[in-house]
This record gives C-alpha cells, structure tokens and sequence, in this order.
C-alpha cells in the first residue's frame, strides 16, 4: 500500500509539490473551520443532501468557479511557457499534460456545470415550477458531476495526468501512453457524464410537464427554452460518449482491438465517435449562453425580445445540425472530397440559424434606452467578438481552406473565440445578472465593469495575435518553438492579454467577497425590473417552495405584463394552499462517492476496489428502489409558514 | 416536485394515477431515448469494425443459426407474457400478473443462459474479447445487451418483492409498468443484433 502511494505520488516537479502542499493545507483549513465552527451537520443537511434545484444550482456554480481557477492557471502556465522562444519553465511531457487537463476542465468542469448550474437555479423558477421533476436524480446529477471532477483532477497529484489533449486521439491515447493519466480522463468523464445525462432527462420532464398553468410552450423563456434543446442534445449526445469511453477503457484495460493500431483496430474510428458526441457538446454549452443573452438583451433594452419564434426555429435547427458536422474536425483524415463537401456544406449551413440569432438580438437593441449594467456589457460584448469566432469558423469549415489551418493557433484563436466570448462571457453575465436571486444582494456595479473591461480587452489582446500566428504557421500543441520563427513578438502580445484575462478574472472573484460586506440588500424580488417569472417571487431570495401561488401566464414576459397589469388593480388576496416538497436524499452523494472509488480502482487496475465500489453502487441502487416509497413521500409546508413566509409581501401591500 | 395528489378518474390505469407515476413513466420514454443512442453508437462501432476479422474465426464458421434463433424466439415471447403481466395489472389482478411476471423471468434467464453458452462455445473456437476488432465489438454489442437483460431481470425480482410486500398501489403499479417498458426495449435492441450481428454475419 505505502509502495503504491510512494510509485504514484508526484514529488519530482516543484510546481506539482506546491500544489500538493496547497491542497493539504486548504483540506486541513476546511476541515478545522467546519469543525470549529460546528458547521459539519449543517453542511450535511443543508446542502451534501439536498434536493433543492436552487441550491444544487449554486453548488454547481461554485465548483465551476473553483474549476476555472484551475483551468485559468493551466492556461498561464502554458502562457508563461510560450511567451519567449526556447523556453524551459515547463518539460514537453509537463506541457502535453497541462494543455490535455486544461481543455478537458473548461469544457466537461467549468463550461458545462457552470451552465447547469444556472439552468438549475434559473429554469424552474422561470417556469413556476415548485423544483425539477426528479429531485433526488438532480442530487445524483451534481455529486457524479463533482465526483467525477475530483478523480479527474486527482491525477496530477497522484499518477500523472491525461497528455494525449482533451480530444484524446488513439493511437496515442492507447499504445503511446503506458501512465495512468489516459484512464483517469476516461472514468473521471464517464462518472460525471452519467451526472449530465441524468440532467437532461430531468429538465426535458420537467419542462414539458411542469409549467405554470397557461404557459404553453410558446410563451416560454427563452432561456428555458435553450434549456429544454439543449437538454434533447444531452439526452442523444452522452450515451456517444459514454459508449466511446467505455470502448478505450476496454482497450486498454481489457486487449480489446477498437481503436488500437493492430488486429483490426481503427484508431479513426474514435476521432468519429469522440467528434459525433464533441460536436453536439459545443452546443450544449453555446445553446444555454445564447438564453442567458437573450435574457439579459431584453431585460436592458426594456423590450420583447425580437424575432421570438425565428430564435426557437433557429435554435432547432442548430440543435439538428450539429449532429451532422462532426467530420469537419478532422478533414484532413483522408476522406474522399465528396464526404468532405457534405460536412463542409452543413458547417456553413449552421451560421444561418446562428446569424439570424445575432440579428434577433440587434433588432432587441435597435431604437431602445439601452442600460449599461454589468450583465449587458458581458452580453453586448458578445456580440461582435463571437461574430469574429463564427466567421472564423465558417472560414475553417471550407474543407479546402481548412487543410492550411488544420491544428495552428488560428483554430486555436476560433474555438477560444466562441467559447469564452459565447460560453465564459454568458457564464459571467448570468451570474452577474441572477446573482441577486441567488444572495439577496447585487454584485458591486463598478467593480463588475473593471472585471469586464480587463476580461474582454485582455481576451482580445490574448486571442487576435493568434490568428496571425497561424496564419504564420506557428501548429498547436507545441510546447516550444525557436527565435528564427518570428513568432516571439505575437506571443508575448498573447501573454500580455492573458494576464489581463486573469486580473479581470480575480476582480470578479473578489467582487464577491466586496459585495457581501458592502452591497445593500434587496427588498423586493424584482432586482433589475425583470420581465420574467423568476423575478415574480415574493422575497429577494425564493423561499425554497419558490412559489406559494403560481401565477397564472399570459403570455411571453410574463412578469412584465403582470405588472403592467398590477398597476390598474390591486392585488387580489390569495387563498394558500399546503406546497409539497420533496424530503433530502443521502444514498445518492454516498452512490457518487462509491463511483469515485471505482472509478479510482479501475484506474490503478485495483481490481478488488474496483468490486468494491460496483458492490456499493449496485446497494446504493437496491436501497433506493426499496425505500423509494418512502423517500418520494415528502412533507408538505403548511398554510401557517406559508404565511409566514410570505409576509414581506404583504407588508408592502 | 410531484404531487401525490391522485386524479379521481377510475379510468386512469393505476400507473398513471399519481403525479409522481406520470412523470417518471414520461421520464424513463426519455431515458429509453438514450439508451437507443447508447446501442446506436454500439452498433456503429460494430459496423465499422465488421471486416477487422483477421487472426480469428470468421462469424460464419462459428456461428450456431439455430440455436440463435431459440434465443430470439424466446426474447420475443417474454416481451409477449410481459405484455400480459401488464394486462393482468391493469385488471388489478395480482396474482397472475406475478405469475406472467415471473414466466417472464424465467423466458429471460433461459436466453441469458444460452446466451452464455453461445460465448463459452465461441471462446472455445478461439474468438475472444481480446482476439480482433470483429470479436471485440462483438462482445461488447451482444454484452451490453446482455448485461441489460440481467439487471432487468434482476430489476424485475426486487419489483415483484415489493408488489407482493405492498400491494399493487400507484407507486408499485408505475415501477411494473417501467419495468416492462425495459423489458420490450430490449426485446426491440434483440431484433437489430438478431438481424444486423447474426443473419449478415451469416452473410458473410
């Protein structure tokens, strides 16, 4: 046992020392500051178990947060090691590893959970739903998200990490990397992605069956309507995944042949899959940030959003394509110029529904008393830097084209384009925007637009030069290059910028930590004269029931033509009614736990824990079913606290 | 959260009857979804893998038409008493539904059961997990699905437990009435694997 942990564990690289020691001690410092503080119950209660979709939300966001953290410094790292030519601050083999762990944390642990987590939070409350439909899957979903982050992020400490990229490609993946870095990617996907499919399931049943009364779909958020697409793409895309990991695991834990380079194997064939699942999961997270700015644009720009039904027809069309695309990402495969022209053809074909969007969104802004808050300058910063990233891509797509800028930081520059001026500027302006329904108070105003400012223009200064550099032919997934290449001058630029990014990243961090000592509460819970249902609720923060009397829709702006109305006349008094809810779930953080440990078994080839932990999960399952009965009883908040509850409410009345 | 609220219409099936039953049997047609991708992405594999035979027995010269067609046969008429179990609650008639149920059950240990000969012969003749692409994507086609019929099955056990232990109430109704929508789902991934693996491999 002590031989194991002395093989595996990482003491010969300083910078993994560091972050070992670090580790330790924030482990220590939480432990005692919980233990000191008698809070140990209470985080039990209140939040390891919970079924609350808003507090499930937030524990999402937080670790989103953390992994961005981590992500973040990953990216500086490989800033810092390719600022000047020749370099030696970080070994090829340390590099592979941090740009491999950095693309897999920011899409499958930052993008993704961050984005859950405000579908969590936002969703039912958008819809009048009392919570998600399953609320002890919604448990399951968060723990196997963050389980399977922890076993994917143990690695660097224990073992090594994955260093074949975040795409992973055979055969490198399988004969060109004996460690167990590869394994680790494959289980610490695979758990978290059981987590992601059981999301989708319950927001499509939620959705579709849990609507306020005169909500029909077509007076539906927009928002929840990315939700409700995005939630069918998860529901057809992770299963591709799933299988796809399994197959890797088994050649490489078990001598199957699937993408091996002998017996038959076909090492393309896992580039197909990997893109037939990766494809979709770029618009999983790009469908639910066009919500968020479809929100936010009509929130500040005090209109309807413009062109409603073009934004869902495009949003399914999109949905539709971008199962039909994946080719593109490998062109240069050696497929026949026929099969090449079909994927470039549907590549392009995705910029109309998404150029629509974008004109949707100018038609929201054209001739309205535009205010300029923190969330809207994340969401009109949007606007033309991802039209960059989308030209870019159309750019790409043309397969002729695309084998001059196959695998060089122009791609590099395109991706990082739309997915953190889509994806990371949607996350910022949805937390920015819903955070005073998460706390109770608005994020500093002042401090918010710094961060904006140092982000966007450090984004644009870190990511610009590098389309250049590809255009000089600087490839990625290098971890040096020498001074006769002429790529130093641009480089340093992109550094410059990604520091920018980071001190713009730290404010917003520190923003929070300002705002909770400094922000006025909220009194009411309509912190930014919302339009929609979210805003409704009777106190700044939801009570956890959400609604005590769901309002009845009459259409889209739900909550803006309430109070349009509410101004002629009074409000009516309500006669309450018991709320229903659900009980707190323990089995499925216990369940999650026991998929770490096989995971962590199956990893390390540790059979026995790997028996152990399949014994436990399939217990975990057997005690839900037995005790479902019991557990889905639930309690019911009487009319007594609901009263009580709602007394801010009538005070003002 | 679902209401247990139920609707007073003594047309409804019990199954659907609690707001709880409504939403998880719409839930698991989603999952079903899913699990349509999951052999999907199965059978791609299998597909494009399907020349990968070099080093080991072809399909053709180990495959047993005969007995593979038993297995079929019995797969479908477990989705058949299945059926009739559903039939049987929906009568309220407890007894024989648990009696189709466990008829069921013992159509599906008999196909796992041949299914399990079938690979100890197919090990014998030399293909394995292990042995080329072609077997490789085979066992993993023909096990996932495998696998599936045995958590059904056992699955199906801790149901019929609990419906002999509680009764046939709206929450154990809805859990029978999953359970046999899993049960002809699989029957369903059978017909592809039955047509696609067996009757092309024999092809050739």
């Amino acid at each position: 046992m002590i031989d194991f942990i002395k093989e595996n564990l990482i003491l010969n690289d300083p910078l993994i020392v560091g972050a070992n020691v670090s580790i330790l001690l924030t482990l220590i410092a939480i432990v005692f500051v919980l233990t000191y503080f008698k809070k140990w119950k209470w985080l039990w209660t209140e939040w390891v178990t919970t079924v609350d979709h808003k507090k499930i939300g937030i524990m999402y966001i937080i670790s989103a947060l953390l992994m961005l953290f981590r992500g973040g410094v990953d990216a500086l790292l490989m800033r810092a090691q390719l600022t000047v030519p020749n370099n030696d601050f970080l070994s090829p083999q340390h590099y592979n590893e941090i740009f491999t762990t950095h693309g897999t944390i920011m899409i499958l642990f930052m993008a993704m959970p961050f984005l859950l987590g405000l579908m969590n939070f936002v969703v039912p409350l958008q819809i009048g739903a009392r919570d998600v439909a399953y609320p002890y899957l919604n448990n399951l979903s968060f723990w196997s998200f963050f389980f399977g982050a922890i076993l994917f992020n143990v690695s660097f400490v224990f073992g090594g990490s994955p260093d074949a990229g975040w795409t992973n490609y055979a055969p490198l993946a399988i004969e060109g990397s004996p460690g167990p870095g590869i394994n680790y990617y494959l289980l610490g996907l695979q758990v978290s992605g059981i987590g992601t499919l059981l999301t989708g399931i319950n927001f499509i049943v939620t959705i579709i069956k849990m609507r306020a009364p005169g909500m029909k779909l077509l007076r539906m958020p927009m928002f929840s309507w990315t939700t409700l697409i995005t939630s069918f793409i998860i529901v057809f895309a992770f299963p591709i995944l799933t299988v796809t990991l399994a197959l890797m695991t088994f050649d490489r834990l078990f001598g199957t042949h699937f993408f091996t380079l002998t017996d038959g194997g076909n090492p393309m064939l896992w580039s197909n899959l990997f893109w037939l699942w990766g494809h979709p999961e770029v618009y999983i997270v790009v469908l639910p940030a066009f919500g968020i700015f479809s929100e936010v644009i009509a929130t500040f720009a005090k209109k309807t959003l413009f062109g409603y039904k073009s934004m869902i027809i495009s949003l399914v069309v999109i949905s539709f394509l971008s199962f039909l695309v994946w080719v593109h990402h490998f062109f240069t495969m050696g497929g026949s110029a026929a099969i090449n022209n079909v994927f470039s053809i549907t590549t392009m074909a995705i910029a109309i529904p998404t150029g629509i969007k974008i004109f949707n969104w100018l038609g929201t802004l054209y001739k309205s008393r535009i205010q300029f808050t923190t969330a809207m300058l994340w969401a009109l910063g949007f606007i033309p830097t991802f039209v960059i990233g989308g030209v870019t891509g159309v750019m790409l797509g043309m397969a002729a084209a695309d084998f001059q800028y196959h695998n060089n930081y122009f791609l590099v520059a395109h991706f990082h384009y739309t997915l953190i001026a889509g994806v990371v500027f949607a996350c910022f302006a949805g937390f920015v925007y819903w955070y005073p329904k998460m706390f109770g108070h608005k994020l500093d105003e002042r401090l918010g637009k710094l961060s904006f400012w140092f982000f966007a223009i450090g984004f644009n200064v870190c990511f610009l030069p590098q389309f250049l550099l590809g255009f000089a032919g600087m490839p990625r997934r290098v971890y040096t290059y020498v001074p006769e290449d002429g790529w130093t001058a641009l480089n340093v630029v992109s550094t410059i910028g990604a520091i920018g990014m980071g001190i713009g990243f730290l404010i917003l961090v520190y923003n929070i930590h300002y705002s909770i000592r400094n922000a006025k509460k909220e009194t009411t819970g309509d912190a930014w004269n919302g339009r929609t249902l979210e805003w409704a609720t009777t106190t700044a923060i939801p009570p956890h029931y959400n609604f005590a009397d769901v309002p009845e829709i009459k259409g889209i702006d739900a909550f803006w033509q309430m109070k349009q109305e509410n101004e002629e006349k009074k409000k009516k008094t309500i006669t309450y009614r018991p709320i229903h809810m659900p009980n707190n779930a323990s089995t499925p953080f216990v369940m999650s736990a026991l998929f770490f440990v096989a995971g962590f078994g199956l990893v390390f080839e540790l059979w026995w824990l790997a028996v152990i932990g399949g014994i436990g999960i399939i217990a975990c399952l057997l005690i839900r079913s037995i005790r479902s009965h019991k557990e889905d009883e639930g309690y019911y908040v009487t009319v007594e606290e609901l009263k009580k509850m709602e007394q801010p409410f009538h005070k003002e009345a | 959260m679902a209401q247990i609220n139920t609707t007073n219409n003594p047309d409804t099936p019990l199954e659907y009857q609690s707001e709880t039953g409504r939403l998880n049997i719409f839930g698991f047609w989603i999952f079903l979804g899913a699990e349509v991708a999951l052999f999907a992405t199965l059978f791609a594999a299998y597909f494009a893998l399907k020349d990968g035979t070099a080093g080991g027995p072809l399909p053709i010269d180990v495959f047993d038409l005969n007995n593979t067609i038993i297995m079929t046969l019995i797969l479908l008429i477990s989705s058949f008493t299945s059926g009739l179990a559903i039939h049987e609650m929906r009568r309220n008639n407890v007894k024989s539904m648990i009696v189709w149920l466990v008829i069921t059950l013992i159509f599906g240990l008999a196909f796992l059961y041949m299914e399990i000969e079938e690979f100890i012969h197919l090990v014998n003749e030399g293909a394995n997990l292990g042995t080329n692409a072609y077997w490789s994507s085979f066992y993993l086609l023909t096990g996932t699905h495998g696998l599936h019929v045995t958590f059904g099955i056992c699955w199906i056990v801790l149901i019929i437990t609990q419906v002999l232990r509680r009764g046939l109430t709206p929450e154990t109704a809805k859990k029978v009435f999953v359970s046999s929508l899993y049960w002809h789902f699989l029957d369903f991934v059978w017909i592809f694997v039955f047509t696609g693996v067996y009757l092309l491999g024999m092809v050739g």
